[in-house]
């Protein structure tokens, strides 16, 4: 039976979804983390590093909401900070200078709202990242596993395709602000959630996803179907030069 | 006291308060209230420019307004393209026609080849008066032929921002603007060419986070509010008021994300020496 919109939005968010550390732990068993941005600082709602896929290296980033609530707050509940998005763009540009692919990994309600990332610039932070790793020469793939939230997600999606799990979303902005702003009553999210068109089949359909990823309970099971995905779309754009991969990722956003 | 008039309207008796809203900022009544400084300015005190005599910023005015006194010659492109309705969203339609009718846009930017100076650049310029110059799928795709135009054809992208961000009622679509129109300015870029931004009150969300911090030179008007995040998220965010200025241009060039704070009514001068010393020389 298919699942109306808002239960998707509400299993996407839900606590015992699979996490951006479960992901790593078992795809990536040798992962070795680089911190920071090189320019300011480390913001902890964004982990990113190395690690081998199948022998071969990649670079990883996954958002991160933490697990302790302390944890939590720091990492404002995996909403990045500019420098979180300033790491994922080194990261994608130093993968690029060694032609490792990369894999990103979303689960975030959107970008920090905050004073401080408004005066460190979220808004440049988000545009750089766009224009910059949309021009890196290494196969980018994203998959969405929880929430994919806006701008702050866009960001870390901006490459050679998008996977989303079964029980995820993708949005311009959530259901309880969209209903907030188009008709003044944040309560009417559940009605938004089904005009906006967020769920992994409607995305497909509007073809702004490659792909949806079956996501039976056991965790194990979905990390190997995402381990699949990731080896099919590395096999098929690593045989693509760098030419081939820039004209199909400027026709697959030109298209919209 | 002698009172100069019996009503209360005076700037001594009106309590001026800061107007929080301000959503209103285009000027039609007689007495206008700088949404800014709070004075008081009567229509006939402003000229075509529409910006505030006391601290210079620009009331938010339509396109095709700026056209009047920034160039010399302009040819628009895709003057035809009007807004797709992707969701089918209840009441865009309504919504749109009454865009349309603010702005005499169809979209809400208007695009084309102009001339300051016999110097022939594209230039954009987002209506405010068009759902407050939202990134509809149909405003993306004029932005990114400006900038696919313009590399083919070897011109400077001169670019007006003003926007409330992404257009909710276009969804996903709406979203997906920002990635490729951030993919033709790098294209234009790698062409070695220069995109000179002017940011002009409001321009905030999706645009602020895409093509209006992508540019070789950013400029900005007095006081034009910058920002990604809305100010009542901020606040709900992080549980605090905010100060009133965090979002002014003049902070954001602290914070140095802006080059330069550019008044009106020097725009078409400094972009007259910028197209000409800004980017590749010519000899």
């Amino acid at each position: 039976m298919t699942k109306k919109a808002m239960e998707v939005v509400q299993a996407a968010r839900d606590e015992k979804h699979i996490s951006g550390h479960e992901l790593r732990k078992v795809l990536f068993p040798d992962f070795f983390e680089l911190h920071g941005d090189g320019l300011s600082g480390d913001d902890p709602a964004i982990v990113g590093g190395l690690a081998t896929f199948h022998g071969q290296p990649v670079t990883i980033i996954t958002t991160s909401r933490g697990h302790s609530l302390n944890e939590r707050i720091e990492k404002h509940f995996g909403q990045p900070e500019p420098s979180g998005y300033r790491k994922a763009c080194r990261l994608v540009e130093n993968a690029a200078k060694f032609h490792r692919t990369v894999f990103l990994f979303v689960d975030t309600a959107g970008a920090y709202p905050g004073k401080s990332a408004e005066e460190n610039g979220q808004g440049e932070a988000i545009a750089q990242n766009l224009l910059r790793i949309g021009q890196a020469k290494t196969p980018i793939i994203t998959i969405i596993y929880g929430e994919g939230g806006s701008g702050g997600a866009l960001a870390l999606a901006c490459g050679d395709g998008v996977w989303m799990l079964e029980d995820s979303i993708y949005s311009v902005l959530s259901p309880e602000g969209f209903a907030s702003i188009l008709w003044k009553d944040a309560k009417k999210a559940a009605e938004a959630a089904e005009v906006m068109r967020l769920t992994p089949k409607d995305l497909l359909q509007q073809k702004v996803i490659e792909g949806i990823i079956d996501e039976p309970a056991d965790h194990l099971q979905v990390c190997q179907n995402i381990e699949q995905v990731l080896q099919t779309e590395l096999d098929k754009l690593q045989n693509l030069s760098a030419e081939e991969l820039l004209v199909r990722r400027y026709e697959r956003f030109r298209k919209f | 006291m002698v009172k100069l008039f019996p009503h209360k309207n005076t700037l001594t008796e009106k309590h001026v308060k800061a107007n929080k809203v301000a959503d209103d900022r285009v000027p039609d009544g007689i007495l206008k209230k700088c949404p800014k400084c709070h004075t008081e300015i009567f229509a006939n005190q402003l000229d075509s420019y529409l910006t505030c005599p006391n601290c210079d910023y620009g009331f938010r005015i339509p396109a095709k307004k700026r056209i009047e006194w920034l160039v010399d010659d302009f040819e628009e492109w895709d003057s035809e393209i009007s807004p797709s309705d992707p969701l089918k969203f209840p009441n865009y339609d309504q919504k749109i026609a009454k865009a349309k009718k603010n702005s005499g846009l169809n979209e809400a930017v208007l695009t084309g080849q102009a001339k300051i100076d016999g110097q022939s650049f594209a230039l954009g310029i987002m209506d405010p008066t068009f759902i407050m110059g939202s990134l509809g799928q149909m405003t993306g795709e004029k932005i990114t032929r400006l900038f696919e135009k313009a590399t083919k054809k070897g011109l400077p992208v001169v670019l007006f921002t003003a926007s409330g961000g992404a257009r909710m009622q276009e969804g996903i679509l709406s979203l997906m603007q920002m990635a490729k129109v951030s993919n033709a300015v790098a294209k234009h870029s790698q062409a070695g060419l220069l995109y000179i931004a002017v940011l002009t009150d409001p321009t905030t969300g999706g645009v602020t986070a895409s093509f209006a911090t992508e540019a070789d030179i950013t400029l900005a008007e007095p006081h034009a509010m910058v920002g990604f995040a809305g100010r009542r998220v901020i606040e709900q965010t992080i549980h605090q008021e905010i100060a009133s200025d965090l979002q002014d241009a003049e902070n954001v060039l602290k914070h140095g994300f802006i080059d330069h704070i550019v008044k009106r009514q020097d725009e078409r001068s400094t972009i007259e020496w910028l197209l000409k010393f800004g980017g590749e020389a010519n000899d």
